[in-house]
């Protein structure tokens, strides 16, 4: 009867391994709250040459990345002064008058069906001159990511800080419906939502995915085998492999900037504390030994140090502690729930859930100053995940309780959420920059 | 509620059966909760013999019996039919009524070693995913120390924690939140 069901979730997990595409409309972008002092910029609708049905429209695309980064206000289609599509047609006293620091204005040819060129300039208003233009190939299957791509190009010579619009974030979504498994699915999709793929599906828990640092691979918790067991599978080849199947825990995969280890939870000795696992030759470092919970490691960027949630005083609160081990040093002293962090690129800032009554948030501390911000209003917001800049924080928060992925300014001047169509979405992660 | 009430109604039964002169050592062990390293000498194969006619049973006034036959498991009026432990919130005590039912539960395993049970551990979907997890595992393990605690064999008890991936409610309020923070007892025969 055991064999008999385990051999069914098998065969599904397999068939669940094949990157399945899924429908790109079953999103919705809500802007919750929008940012004061946004740079304007217009995005002028491409001129299309030719006729095309693919739905993906690359200037508006572009539009919605600048205005989901909180640092951009991008002016209304129907109230844009004016659509140049050429160099030659802009007027920049008429752009200057509107207050408009930015223009966006370009082309997308059809060369035949699935062959596009995809140009655009970006023109400095007031100095009157364009200032960046470029050129791309592009199919069906890649225009999506191109116009991700020119976001992040134009992004980088306003602010001067890289784009992070062109990379992948994955989740966990999980269906209940009356009378069957539920079915849990690792996914993984542009920063906006679409192109969705799933991983792999299971009717039993799939949890904390983390992404390798070339993007290539991702580690999670898998409980097909009705016991928490942590899995790495190639995202290409969809070449998996089991890397711990312990007694009791084995879960928060998280891997070192190096790409050589990973960071986990392990109760093997009775109690859950941090190990460090060498991918290469399966040994096995313990980092903190104590009889409360110890979980949720994650790496600073240089990989010396490893910061992790403790119940060591009663409540969770944040440690850090060397990731070669030692006694770990606490972080957190404000609130009763400080839990999951995650330490910014620059290794300046820690993000953390922090919890107060039936109150989730979360928030972030200045490392140096110990300054701690609230960035979003919860009820139950967790699992926040930086963007490879440090300009966005994306997170799984409810709307009228279901799971929905929602992203916030690191500043905490600019949120918004991702509402899948169907079922829960929780664990966001965000990937690392395109290599 | 009904749990309570269940358990005062057991208590008078096992008074009940600590007069019969075969359940003597068993009263006692109950009496004294606390006397771990005593208990631990009660192994399996002993506290099994004190319940192995099967006659420990009396009948509890809310209707519920206690016995510890091996088929006592499937019956809806055994005291056993209670196969779930609640929590507070991050915590993982566990209550004095939930200390009667799985000592209950724990006389049942050392009654019958070829029974076995899995512990499944979980939370509620406040506060972060892997901390549930931990914090659903020590619920578990709280609840096994109890178990073992009645001279069970280690082996016939696992652990499993899903924090708070398998919620039974699925509503978001005190009521779903308090059905959610538990320990399911799932028996196997092995």
């Amino acid at each position: 009867m055991q064999n008999l069901k385990v051999r069914k979730i098998l065969i599904l997990m397999v068939l669940g391994l094949f990157l399945l595409p899924a429908a790109q409309a079953a999103l919705r972008v809500e802007i919750t709250k929008g940012a004061d002092g946004a740079v304007p910029i217009a995005v002028v609708p491409f001129e299309i040459l030719g006729r095309t049905t693919n739905t993906a429209n690359v200037s508006d695309i572009v539009a919605t990345d600048l205005q989901r980064s909180g640092k951009f206000s991008p002016i209304e289609k129907t109230k844009l002064i004016a659509t140049p599509k050429d160099l030659e047609e802009v007027n920049y006293k008429l752009w200057r008058i509107a207050g408009v620091d930015h223009l966006v204005i370009g082309k997308l040819k059809v060369l035949k069906p699935n062959q596009y060129e995809v140009s655009f300039r970006l023109i400095d208003v007031f100095k009157g001159a364009q200032v960046l233009g470029y050129q791309f190939a592009a199919n069906d299957s890649s225009l999506r990511g191109i116009s991700h791509h020119i976001s992040d190009l134009i992004y980088e010579k306003i602010t001067g800080q890289k784009g992070a619009f062109d990379t992948k974030i994955a989740y966990v979504t999980v269906e209940r419906k009356q009378g069957v498994q539920p079915s849990y699915k690792l996914q993984v999709a542009d920063t906006d939502g679409f192109n969705s793929q799933t991983v792999l599906n299971s009717t039993q828990p799939i949890m904390s995915p983390s992404w390798s640092p070339d993007g290539s691979k991702l580690a999670y918790v898998s409980f097909e085998k009705r016991k928490p067991e942590i899995y790495v599978q190639n995202l290409y080849s969809q070449q998996r492999d089991k890397v711990t199947s312990f007694a009791g825990i084995n879960g928060a995969p998280v891997w070192s900037p190096d790409g050589k280890k990973l960071a986990l939870t392990l109760s093997k000795k009775g109690n859950p504390d941090i190990f460090v696992l060498t991918l290469a030759t399966k040994k096995l470092k313990q980092i903190t030994k104590h009889w409360g919970i110890d979980t949720e490691p994650s790496w600073s960027p240089n990989g010396n140090e490893i910061v992790f949630t403790s119940s060591r005083t009663g409540k969770p609160q944040i440690y850090r502690v060397a990731a070669s081990g030692g006694s770990p040093k606490r972080l957190t002293f404000e609130g009763r729930y400080n839990a999951s962090p995650e330490i910014s690129s620059d290794g300046r800032t820690l993000i953390f859930v922090q919890g107060e009554g039936n109150v989730f948030k979360i928030a972030s501390m200045d490392l140096q100053t110990s300054y701690i911000q609230i960035l979003t209003d919860g009820p139950l917001d967790e699992s926040p995940s930086f963007a490879p800049n440090g300009s966005m924080i994306i997170y799984a928060s409810t709307d009228k309780f279901k799971g929905v992925l929602a992203a916030v300014s690191t500043d905490g001047r600019f949120k918004q959420k991702l509402v899948l169509s169907e079922g829960d979405v929780r664990e966001p992660t965000w990937g690392p920059f395109r290599k | 509620m009904k749990l309570t009430k269940i358990v005062s109604a057991l208590m008078l039964a096992g008074l009940l059966s600590a007069c019969s002169p075969d359940n003597v050592k068993d009263g006692d062990a109950a009496a004294d909760d606390n006397a771990q390293s005593e208990n631990k000498n009660a192994d399996g194969a002993q506290t099994g013999g004190l319940n192995g006619d099967g006659t420990a049973g009396g009948t509890a006034l809310s209707g519920a019996t206690v016995s510890y036959e091996k088929s006592a498991i499937n019956d809806a009026n055994n005291v056993l039919a209670e196969k779930v432990i609640y929590f507070d919130f991050d915590s993982d005590q566990i209550s004095a009524d939930f200390q009667e039912l799985i000592a209950h539960h724990g006389k049942y395993l050392a009654a019958n070693p070829s029974m076995s049970v899995r512990l499944e551990g979980h939370a509620d979907e406040r506060g972060s995913r892997e901390y549930n997890v931990a914090l659903a595992h020590r619920r578990a393990q709280s609840v096994r120390r109890l178990v073992l605690f009645q001279g069970v064999n280690a082996e016939q008890v696992s652990i499993i924690s899903y924090g708070e991936e398998k919620p039974v409610a699925l509503g978001h309020d005190d009521e779903a939140w308090r059905l959610n923070r538990r320990v399911e007892l799932v028996y196997e025969a092995r």
